[in-house]
C-alpha cells in the first residue's frame, strides 16, 4: 500500500478527535483521521447519546406507569403501559446511526481523509494503521492522540456473563428484573435510575458515604431523595468483595461490617473510566505522563514535538465537551493561529433525576481557594414554571466573590436543569458579576428565572423568596 | 467641626524642602488616623506623611512634582471637634520653620524619616518606611484608576476579548479593566493597543502617532539632576581593560562549594563584586587619591581614609546606590554579607538614607547584561567609578596556542581634573593584577 503523508493525523474519532479533524480540514490543513470503530467515539456510540435516549424512554415509561397506578395528579389515566426494550434500543441505535453518519459526512465535507483501522505509532512521525486491506503507513507532521477512555474493571468482578459495563447496559434486549449497580458516580446513577424507571429492582453499591461523591451534599440531596422514592436500594460505605463461585451473586460488605449477598440478573460496574494509553504504541514514544494520563501543556502539546493529546487521555474532567474544545484549539494551533487553553469553566452535568449541573467552583472549593464569597440560592419550589411542570425539587446556587461580586461558580439541581448549563457556562466565561445576571431580564415563566433570583439573593434582595 | 492643617514635617538632616511625589488621598476622601496621606522625596529616600487625625480631606496644597518647603501646609482635613486652625477665614499660614511646630498642640505629624546626624535619636525608626520610589513612567494616567490585579488572578474578560488579545499577542494581565470587578472590555483592549502594547510576539504592525508625556518626578528627577551635574562638571576619562578571571572564578566556585564548619556563621554566596571590592580596597591603600570627594567650588579634594564603596543598583523605581561602608575594615565574607543585605534592602525599598549615601568611590555592574564595555558616569563628587562588564569565555593566545579563558572587562571612569590618565591606568592595572592572581588580594604586603 502506498504510504500517506499528511500535515495532521488524528488518532481516534471521538468528540475530541473528530472536532479537531473537522476544524483542521476547514482551515485547509491536510488531515487524516483514524478510527478503529465508528466515528463518534464513546460519547456518540456507547456513552452520552445512547444513555440519554435510554433515560428519556425510561422517564416517559415511568410517567405512564405513574399515571396508570392512579398516582398522577394531572388527571390523565393510562392503562397498563408496557416497555419493549428491544424497540427502545432500536430507536436509540437509529439515533446513534444518524449521528455517526453525520460525523462522517462532516469530516468528508471538511476534506478529511477517514481511515478505518487500528493505529499504532512506529515512531514520533510515523503511524501504521491496520486496515481491512492491510497495513497503511502514514507520515504526519503533527499527530493528535485522542484515544479516549474505557470503563474500569473491578478485578474481583471482571466483565463477562452477567457482569456488564455501561456499553452493554445500553444495548440490553429486555429489562432485567433485578440489577445491581456498583458505583454511585454519575454513570451508575443515571443508568441505575433509568432501569429502576423501566421496572428493574435496582440496588446501588457505593464505597463512599454518599452518592455523587464529587458534588457537595446539598446538591445531591434531591437526587438521593428521588432514588429512595423510586425504590432503589442504596448501600453506601459498602465494599464489593467478589462474585460467588457460580458467578450468580455479588458479595458485599455493608457499612455495618456485615456481608450481604445481592442476587441480580445483571451487575453493572460503573466505578470510573481510565484513559486508553496502551495498545497504540505509546512504548515507541517518550511521552511524559501525569499519573495515568498523558501530560500536556496549555496548548495540548505533549513532551514530544509535533505530538498533541486531547480528551480523556489527558486527564480530568473526562468530558466530551472538554475534548471538543481541546480538539478545536489544537486544530487552530496547527492551522497557524495563536491559541492556548484559557477556559474559565467546564460545565459538568449529571443526567440523574433531578439533573445536576455545576460550572466553576463550588462554595467549598472557593473557600478553600481562599476567597471570601457570597452565596445566593433559589429553590424551584418558589418558581412558577417548575410548579407547572410538576418539578419543584432542587435549586440554583450562585457563588460570587464578596469583594467584587464576580461569579466564581454556579450549581443547580432540578428537572431539565441541564439546559441551563448554557447560561451558567456563559456567565462564568464572560466573567459575569452578580449584578450582570440580576440585571438581565430572564423570560417568565421559565426555570431560568431561578438563576436571576439566585443572583439577586446573593446581592441580598431576591424578589420571590 | 474644625479644620486641621498638616504641614510638611521636618524629615531630618536639615532638609529645607522636599518634593511631593505621590498623593495617597484626594479631596473628599475620609482618612483615619495614621493613614498615609502623601509621599515626599528628600535626597534619596522617600518618606510617607501619615495623618495625625481622622476626618475628610478638603484641600491639597501641592501637586505631584512640586517642591514643598518644610513647614508648609500640604493638606487640610475637616475633623470632628476643634481643629488646629482658627476659624478666622485666613488662608493657610505662611511656611514656618519646623521648630515652631512643637507647640503644646503637638498635632503636627511626627516625622517619619530615618533620623540622621543631629536629628533627635529617639525618633521611632521602626515606623520609618521609605515608600516605593515613584517612577515617572509608572504613574497612572488619569484614565487609569483602580487597583492592579493581584498576582495569579486571571484577568476578567469575555472569550472574544481574550481571543483578540491572544491574536494581537497581548497579555491581558498588562491591561487595566475599566468594567465592574476590573473586567477588560474591547475598548480597554483597543486603548491599550493604541497606546502601544508590549506585544509578546508578532502581531500586526500599526503606525503610531501618539505621544505620552511623563512627568519627571521623584527618584527619576534626582537621577536626572545628579547625572547632569556629573556630566557637565566632570571631564571624564574612561579606561577599559580586560581581566583574566579564570583563576578568580575557580577560587570563587571552590569557596562557594566549601561547606563551612557546623558551628561557623552562615556564609553568603560570594560574587565577583565581593572580590573586586577587596581588590579595590587594596589598590586604594596604595593610591589614596582614588578614594576622594572633589569639592570643585572650594577647590578642595577630601581624601577619605575610610573606603565606602557605593554599588549602583537597579530597582523597580530606578537607579539607587547603596553603600558598603568601611570596606578597608571588612574581609571578603563581610563584604559579601553586607553586599547581599544592601542589595536586598535596595530592591525591597527598605534601605535607609544612611545606607543610600556617603560613598567615596562607586562600582557599577550590569551583571549578566554587562556588555563588552561601558562609559560609567562618575557619582559626583567622587573621582572614580569602576564598571564591571560581563564575564565571557574568549580564546586567548598563551604563546603557543589559543586557550579558552574567562575574560571580564573593567570600564572605569575618572575625574580627569584631579586624576591623570597615567594614574587611572596604574590603578586599573593594579586591580587587574590582584584579580588575575587572587591570592595577592589576601597576602599582606
Amino acid at each position: 500500500m502506498k504510504d500517506i503523508s499528511c500535515k495532521l493525523l488524528v488518532i481516534g474519532a471521538g468528540p475530541g478527535g473528530y472536532v479537531c479533524a473537522i476544524r483542521a480540514g476547514q482551515m485547509g490543513v491536510d488531515t487524516v483521521i483514524v478510527e478503529a470503530r465508528k466515528p463518534g467515539g464513546t460519547c456518540l456510540t456507547i456513552g452520552c447519546i445512547p444513555s440519554k435516549a435510554l433515560i428519556h424512554a425510561s422517564d416517559e415509561f415511568d410517567a405512564a406507569r405513574h399515571m396508570a397506578s392512579g398516582g398522577g395528579h394531572l388527571g390523565i389515566s393510562v392503562a397498563d403501559p408496557k416497555i419493549d426494550l428491544a424497540r427502545t434500543v432500536e430507536w436509540k441505535d437509529r439515533i446513534v446511526g444518524r449521528l455517526t453518519t453525520g460525523v462522517s459526512g462532516l469530516l468528508k465535507k471538511a476534506g478529511v481523509k477517514i481511515l478505518q483501522g487500528r493505529a499504532r505509532f512506529r515512531d514520533g512521525r510515523t503511524v501504521i494503521v491496520a486496515t481491512e486491506t492491510g497495513d497503511q503507513l502514514i507520515h504526519a507532521e503533527n499527530i493528535v492522540i485522542a484515544t479516549g477512555s474505557e470503563p474500569v474493571e473491578l478485578p474481583r468482578v471482571p466483565f463477562g456473563g452477567k457482569v456488564i459495563s455501561s456499553t452493554e447496559a445500553l444495548s440490553l434486549s429486555s429489562v432485567p428484573e433485578t440489577l445491581a449497580v456498583v458505583g454511585a458516580g454519575y454513570i451508575g446513577l443515571e443508568l441505575g435510575t433509568a432501569f429502576a424507571k423501566l421496572g428493574s429492582k435496582v440496588t446501588i453499591i457505593e464505597a463512599a458515604e454518599r452518592i455523587l461523591p464529587l458534588y457537595d451534599a446539598d446538591l445531591t440531596k434531591p437526587v438521593a431523595k428521588r432514588i429512595a422514592e423510586l425504590g432503589i436500594e442504596l448501600l453506601t460505605g459498602a465494599k464489593v468483595d467478589s462474585l460467588d463461585a457460580k458467578g450468580e451473586q455479588l458479595l458485599v460488605t455493608a457499612n455495618d461490617g456485615e456481608t450481604r449477598t445481592i442476587l441480580a440478573d445483571r451487575i453493572l460496574v460503573t466505578v470510573g473510566r481510565r484513559p486508553v494509553t496502551e495498545g497504540w504504541g505509546r512504548e515507541e514514544l517518550v511521552l511524559d505522563m501525569d499519573g495515568r494520563f498523558i501530560r500536556i501543556d496549555d496548548q495540548c502539546r505533549t513532551s514530544m514535538r509535533g505530538i498533541y493529546a486531547i480528551g480523556d487521555v489527558t486527564g480530568e474532567p473526562m468530558l466530551a465537551h472538554r475534548a471538543m474544545a481541546q480538539g478545536e484549539m489544537v486544530a487552530e494551533i496547527i492551522g497557524g493561529e495563536k491559541r492556548s487553553w484559557d477556559k474559565r469553566g467546564i460545565p459538568a452535568v449529571c443526567f440523574t433525576d433531578p439533573e445536576v449541573v455545576s460550572v466553576g467552583m463550588s462554595p467549598d472549593e472557593a473557600r478553600r481557594a481562599g476567597l471570601d464569597i457570597k452565596i445566593g440560592q433559589f429553590p424551584f419550589s418558589a418558581n412558577g414554571r417548575a410548579m407547572t411542570m410538576d418539578a419543584e425539587a432542587g435549586f440554583v446556587r450562585v457563588a460570587a466573590r464578596a469583594d467584587n461580586h464576580l461569579v466564581v461558580g454556579i450549581q443547580a439541581v432540578g428537572s431539565g436543569i441541564s439546559e441551563m448549563a448554557a447560561a451558567f457556562g456563559l456567565a462564568i466565561e464572560m466573567g459575569a458579576r452578580l449584578e450582570d445576571i440580576a440585571g438581565t431580564i430572564h423570560a417568565h415563566p421559565t426555570q431560568g428565572e431561578g438563576f436571576q433570583e439566585a443572583a439577586l439573593k446573593g446581592l441580598g434582595h431576591a424578589l420571590h423568596i | 467641626m474644625g479644620e486641621h492643617v498638616i504641614k510638611l514635617p521636618d524629615v531630618g538632616e536639615g532638609v529645607a524642602e522636599a518634593e511631593l511625589v505621590e498623593w495617597h488621598v484626594k479631596v473628599g476622601d475620609l482618612v483615619r488616623e495614621d493613614a498615609v496621606l502623601a509621599a515626599v522625596m528628600t535626597d534619596k529616600a522617600t518618606v510617607e506623611i501619615p495623618s495625625s487625625v481622622e476626618g475628610e480631606v478638603i484641600w491639597l496644597g501641592a501637586e505631584i512634582g512640586d517642591t514643598v518647603p518644610v513647614g508648609a501646609p500640604i493638606i487640610r482635613i475637616r475633623v470632628q471637634g476643634e481643629g488646629n486652625v482658627q476659624e478666622t477665614g485666613q488662608d493657610a499660614p505662611a511656611p514656618a520653620p519646623p521648630q515652631e511646630e512643637s507647640g503644646p498642640a503637638a498635632s503636627t505629624p511626627k516625622p517619619q524619616a530615618p533620623a540622621k546626624g543631629t536629628a533627635a535619636p529617639d525618633r521611632k525608626q521602626s515606623r520609618a518606611k521609605p515608600a516605593q520610589a515613584a517612577n515617572g513612567s509608572a504613574k497612572p494616567s488619569p484614565a487609569v484608576t483602580g487597583a492592579p490585579r493581584p498576582e495569579g488572578e486571571k484577568p476578567i474578560a469575555s472569550p472574544a476579548v481574550r481571543l483578540r488579545a491572544r491574536e494581537a499577542g497581548v497579555d491581558l494581565r498588562q491591561i487595566h479593566g475599566s468594567g465592574g470587578a476590573g473586567r477588560i472590555t474591547h475598548e480597554d483592549l483597543e486603548a491599550f493597543l493604541a497606546r502601544g502594547a508590549q506585544t509578546s510576539a508578532g502581531g500586526r504592525r500599526i503606525e503610531r502617532n501618539d505621544v505620552e508625556d511623563i512627568k519627571v518626578v521623584g527618584l527619576r528627577r534626582k537621577i536626572a539632576e545628579k547625572m547632569t551635574i556629573a556630566k557637565s562638571r566632570i571631564p571624564h576619562i574612561t579606561y577599559v581593560e580586560e581581566i583574566d578571571v579564570t583563576e578568580l572564578e575557580d577560587l570563587r566556585a571552590k569557596l562557594n562549594a566549601t561547606k563551612p564548619a557546623a558551628n561557623a556563621p552562615v556564609r553568603p554566596k560570594l560574587t565577583i563584586l565581593a572580590f573586586l571590592m577587596s581588590a579595590m580596597a587594596k589598590a586604594i591603600g596604595e593610591m589614596p587619591q582614588m578614594n576622594a570627594l572633589y569639592d570643585d567650588e572650594t577647590g578642595v579634594i577630601h581624601r577619605h581614609g575610610g573606603i565606602h564603596i557605593g554599588i549602583a543598583a537597579q530597582t523597580a523605581g530606578g537607579l539607587v546606590v547603596p553603600v558598603v561602608k568601611h570596606v578597608e575594615a571588612r574581609d571578603l565574607w563581610d563584604c559579601a554579607i553586607e553586599l547581599t543585605r544592601l542589595a536586598e534592602a535596595a530592591k525591597a525599598g527598605t534601605a535607609t538614607r544612611e545606607e543610600l549615601g556617603g560613598s567615596t568611590i562607586t562600582i557599577t555592574s550590569l551583571g549578566a547584561m554587562g556588555g563588552v564595555a561601558t562609559t560609567p558616569v562618575i557619582n559626583y563628587p567622587e573621582v572614580a567609578i569602576v564598571g564591571v562588564n560581563k564575564i565571557m569565555m574568549r580564546p586567548m593566545w598563551d604563546g603557543a596556542q589559543f586557550v579558552p579563558r574567562k575574560m571580564m572587562n573593567l570600564s572605569s571612569s575618572f575625574d580627569h581634573r584631579v586624576i591623570d590618565g597615567w594614574d587611572a591606568a596604574v590603578f586599573v592595572q593594579r586591580i587587574k593584577a590582584l584579580l588575575e592572581t587572587p591570592a595577592m588580594i589576601f597576602i599582606g604586603d
